[in-house]
């Protein structure tokens, strides 16, 4: 098996995501699809659940050459090593795995989760995101996560010298942090040397435990100020490490950019596998076809027993839509909003009004002829400049 | 049908009864209404001649009532006692002050636990200058703090009444109900004989809207006859009518054959609006006029404008049709279609006072369910123009340019607040603020009676407010127009990044605007979300600046973390965020939300 994987050839390109719906705790701050069971959950009727939704996905897309897949959760590191291999031959078997994709997998860093890493890598592998979250103990602990920093240490060595490419994720701006000391956890786990992190300031979901404290006035997050503040350090300081603040929340080495993300932000095509996974393909008719499948992972199952597959809600978007969404994910990227592209999603040009207001306030600036990009200040008000440029 | 002759003019007595806001006015007429027999309990419910909802509501009376009581008397004789039941408020003082002249006496309603207030003087000054008999009225005595004796010395010294004959009373538990009835019979006059053979002379008191009779008219008869089939003519409006029907208010409507001198009754005629109708003017034969037309006609004056604005641009035809309906019960504001940069179509509205105001706006979101945005009320400014010429302003939108304009000039009101004397202090200084001038200051009781002059632009901010505030509720106030004096009035605009905001100018005294445009100034800062870039946002009078803000721009608006299933969740957050939009009025590159306009209109120093 290759170490090696693709570099980027800046297309939008076409990813599986496959999701693992399940976690050994729910965190207080998450609102993704995850659920606890106290039972043991069967795996192998995940495997044909998904197989078979892999089969009617496939119906759909046609053929297409996959640029990457990424096993996602949930807690994917609770995946039998043999359910991810009999996933990911799955793929290979409906749309193909080229040699030297990349293959990302969630884990969290739990010692029994990092024991499995080397069979993760031997069923193919090649990039582990780990859900470290902070490097400071009280802070593990106020998260509701279950490892400690000791354990996210050891799943860090363990992973970098397991796979080829490794990135861990931080949930700054928490309540009390300060500049200083979210400083010098930035750099302490910079100095593990992963090749990519991903950086996110703790937001107040709905319907979450921490909304209710924060409702309550229990949980005080870092004002706006300096909230943006804290971006800025960390601007700085990953700038100042080698990496490229390539995205809002991501940073990277350069050429060490998440492929698989870079699919969702430069608005190409995925088929999205699983409870709860979104997919968006292009269809034979030029516009994107939205596909969300059945939340409840067990009622997935039966569906997917019942069908072929759990697909519960179906949208074709229409060119208004398709520009809003390029919009919203186009003016994430470092690279910024293929203009072009644009106009033929969308149908239309970009306001030259809204366009010369935010130049003008240092909100967006042109990268080349085509491309255009929220500014450092843009992207910190991104919703806003996103919503004086939508249809 | 009941012939009204059968009642000799000396068994008619015609009355209203004026007291402060919550004395007991209603409940009073109410309990006379039950004591007469007049309504079977069944019918009965509180407060029977406030048929408003709002009017039960609030507790005020906003068009003047009437209900005709039968009464036998302790002498055994057969009386009717017509009952009008006028406004308390001042902004209806014009319709008060007709309806008293309709009335040869009054009952003086007294809460004698709380005693003389402004409204008090206010309404009892009318009566008197009506040349009314008045019967004092003590009500509430059940309540432990009820005073009689002390408040009867209070109504002699401040308002040289005798109290000797006075009725002690609780409308609430209908104790001395029927000493109110006998006194009325035996303290107030019957109405003076008119001539039943001259032609027709009758005074239009009110007028209102049924839905099912159409316009009815209450009219007081001084001379001649009023009866079905006659042809008719109001002598202010020259408009001649059909008499189509004749009766008096029980307070249902009950035909009679005719209404003759010195009754009081109503008439319906296939009037179309009660616009048609002018309270005051005189009514007479069409063929066989009377000669003297009665005195005191004057057309509803509107004295406080503001804009009205429908809140979703959308509602604007609504709201036309709903400001058309209201005008159709309600002669005495008027409107015209206006158009502001800020706020979209809506409607230049005048108003007899700000209560009047208060009362229309309510019943507009109420009534018709309509969302609306005020502008802040202006008086009615006369200018003065260099080339000689006066005209009149409504609107500071439409100041004319400053170098025509030689002088300006704005009416002034004169107040008058009864306080208990703690607040006194805060009270003058407030007056004081307002560039009040106090003419009289003397005491009632504990409490201060102080008179005041205040230009009413300083009164139509939220003075009323403020000096309940002050006061904890206790102060009371009134108020009379004056006149019109010269102010050094400026007009002071606002401009948010830089570009006037049409809605929110306004004319202040030269003294008061900086402290006016400082107040404004912050309080836009707070309401006005903060944008991408930042906001400066000033007052100027002319190109000068007199105050200013900047709201900061906002640093943070980003969703940090975004996967591939996101999209579909940020783009409905995305369209929220648009409809959210809708609701912002746009203002060059502002958004200012609706809600601001509301709220900054709300505030003053
Ligand atoms: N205790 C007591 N309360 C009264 C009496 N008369 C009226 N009220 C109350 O005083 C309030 C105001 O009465 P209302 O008739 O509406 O006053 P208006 O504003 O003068 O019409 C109401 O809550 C009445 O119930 C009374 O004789 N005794
Ligand atoms: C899909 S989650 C799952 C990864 C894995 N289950 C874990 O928690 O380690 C991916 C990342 O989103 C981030 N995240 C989740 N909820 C968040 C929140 N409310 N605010 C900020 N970041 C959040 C966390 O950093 C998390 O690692
Ligand atoms: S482990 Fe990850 S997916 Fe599971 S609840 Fe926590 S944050 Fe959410
Ligand atoms: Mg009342």
């Amino acid at each position: 098996m290759s170490n090696n994987i693709n570099g980027d050839d800046g297309t939008p390109g076409f990813g599986v995501y496959l999701h693992w719906p399940f976690c050994a705790a729910k965190c207080p701050y998450c609102d993704f699809n995850s659920h606890v069971r106290h039972k043991p959950v069967d795996q192998r009727e995940y495997v044909t659940g998904f197989l078979s939704e892999m089969a009617a996905m496939r119906q759909e897309t046609g053929p297409r050459t996959v640029t990457s897949v990424f096993i996602g959760g949930g807690t994917p590191s609770l995946m039998e090593p043999q359910t991810v291999e009999a996933s990911l031959n799955g793929i290979a078997k409906y749309w193909g795995l080229p040699e030297g994709i990349e293959i990302t997998m969630e884990a969290n860093p739990s010692s029994v989760e990092a024991n499995r890493f080397r069979a993760y890598r031997k069923a193919g592998i090649n990039r582990v995101s780990l859900g470290v979250q902070s490097l400071n103990d009280a802070d593990l602990k106020f998260l509701g996560r279950l490892h400690n920093v000791e354990e996210a240490k050891i799943a860090i060595g363990l992973a970098r010298d397991i796979f080829p490419r490794l990135s861990f994720d931080l949930i700054y701006a928490r309540p009390k942090q300060t500049l200083d000391a979210w400083e010098a956890e930035l750099k302490q786990a910079i100095s593990y040397a992963a090749d990519h992190l991903s950086l996110y300031q703790l937001t107040i979901e709905d319907d979450t435990p921490f909304q209710a404290l924060h409702r309550a006035g229990k949980l005080i997050i870092p004002s706006d100020d300096l909230a943006a503040d804290l971006y800025d350090v960390t601007e700085r300081v990953t700038r100042d490490a080698g990496l490229l603040n390539y995205e809002i929340s991501n940073y990277a080495v350069p050429g060490a950019e998440s492929r698989h993300n870079l699919t969702y932000w430069r608005y190409g095509d995925y088929v999205g596998i699983g409870p709860g996974a979104h997919g968006r393909f292009t269809g034979d008719d030029g516009f994107k076809h939205v596909t969300i499948t059945e939340r409840m992972p067990e009622q997935w199952l039966d569906k997917t027993r019942q069908t072929g597959h759990a697909i519960v809600e179906r949208e074709k978007l229409d060119r208004h839509q398709q520009g809003d969404e390029l919009l919203l994910m186009g003016l994430r990227l470092v690279e910024g909003l293929d203009v072009p592209r644009f106009e033929e999603l969308s149908g239309r040009t970009l306001n030259q009004e809204a366009l010369n207001n935010l130049a003008m306030d240092g909100l967006i600036e042109p990268v080349s002829n085509t491309r255009l990009r929220a500014t450092q200040s843009g992207r910190m008000v991104l919703n806003s400049v996103v919503a004086s440029l939508a249809g | 049908m009941k012939p009204m002759t059968n009642t000799p003019l000396s068994n008619i007595r015609n009355f209203s009864i004026v007291a402060h806001i919550d004395h007991g006015k209603s409940t009073l007429a109410d309990r006379l209404i039950q004591q007469t027999g007049t309504l079977q309990a069944r019918d009965m419910k509180d407060q029977l001649l406030d048929s408003m909802d709002i009017e039960r509501e609030r507790g005020i009376t906003i068009k003047a009532n009437t209900v005709r009581l039968e009464y036998k008397a302790q002498d055994g004789q057969d009386y009717v006692l017509n009952l009008i039941d006028t406004p308390g408020h001042v902004d209806f003082a014009y319709e008060v002050s007709r309806s008293l002249a309709a009335c040869e006496g009054s009952l003086l309603v007294v809460d004698a636990s709380q005693g003389v207030e402004a409204q008090t003087l206010a309404n009892v000054y009318q009566a008197i200058d009506n040349d009314h008999e008045i019967v004092t009225v003590l009500n509430k005595i059940d309540l432990p703090a009820a005073e009689p004796e002390r408040i009867k010395e209070q109504i002699e010294e401040v308002i040289g009444l005798d109290t000797a004959d006075a009725v002690e009373i609780s409308a609430k538990t209908g104790l001395g109900i029927p000493d109110v009835l006998e006194a009325i019979v035996k303290q107030l006059p019957a109405p003076q004989s008119g001539d039943r053979s001259a032609p027709l002379k009758a005074m239009l008191v009110d007028s209102w809207y049924d839905t099912y009779l159409g316009v009815v008219v209450l009219v007081r008869i001084i001379d001649g006859e009023m009866k079905r089939g006659q042809n008719i003519r109001m002598m202010g409006t020259d408009a001649k009518y059909l008499v189509d029907r004749v009766g008096v208010m029980t307070p249902k409507l009950v035909p009679v054959e005719n209404l003759g001198p010195g009754e009081i009754g109503v008439f319906t005629g296939s009037i179309k609006e009660v616009a048609d109708t002018r309270v005051g003017d005189t009514i007479t034969e069409d063929k066989r006029p009377c000669t003297n037309m009665l005195p005191g006609f004057k057309p509803a004056q509107p004295v406080v404008f503001c804009g009205l604005f429908p809140i979703d641009a959308d509602d604007f035809e609504d709201l036309r049709s709903a400001i058309g309906k209201l005008r159709l019960n309600d002669a005495s504001f008027s409107f015209e279609m206006e158009t502001s940069a800020a706020l979209g179509f809506g409607f230049r509205c005048g108003f007899l006072g700000l209560l009047h105001l208060e009362i229309i706006q309510e019943r507009l979101s109420r009534e018709f369910n309509l969302e609306l945005i005020a502008t802040a009320p202006s008086v009615v400014y006369k200018m003065n123009m260099t080339d000689g010429t006066e005209t009149e302003m409504h609107n500071p939108a439409d100041m004319p340019d400053i170098v025509r304009i030689r002088s300006i000039e704005e009416p002034w009101i004169k107040a008058t607040i009864l306080t208990p004397d703690e607040y006194l202090g805060s009270i003058l200084q407030l007056c004081q603020e307002r560039r009040g001038i106090q003419t009289d200051l003397s005491y009632v009781g504990k409490r201060a009676l102080v008179v005041y002059d205040l230009p009413l632009n300083e009164v139509v901010f939220d003075f009323y407010d403020r000096l309940k505030s002050i006061s904890k509720g206790y102060a009371s106030f009134d108020y009379q127009l004056a006149e019109y004096r010269e102010g050094d009035l400026v007009r002071m605009s606002v401009l948010v990044n830089e570009e006037p905001v049409d809605a929110l100018s306004m004319l202040v005294h030269r003294s008061a605007a900086e402290k006016r445009g400082r107040v404004m100034c912050e309080k836009l800062k707070e309401l006005i979300p903060r944008h991408m870039f930042k906001i400066p946002i000033q007052a100027a009078i002319g190109g000068k600046v007199i105050a200013r803000e900047t709201i900061s721009a906002m640093r943070k608006d980003v969703t940090a973390k975004c996967y591939g299933g996101d999209v579909s969740r940020k783009r409905k957050l995305l369209d929220k965020q648009k409809e959210g939009k809708k609701k912002m009025r746009q203002f060059g590159r502002v958004e200012i939300p609706q809600e601001a306009f509301i709220q900054v209109l709300k505030v003053d120093s």
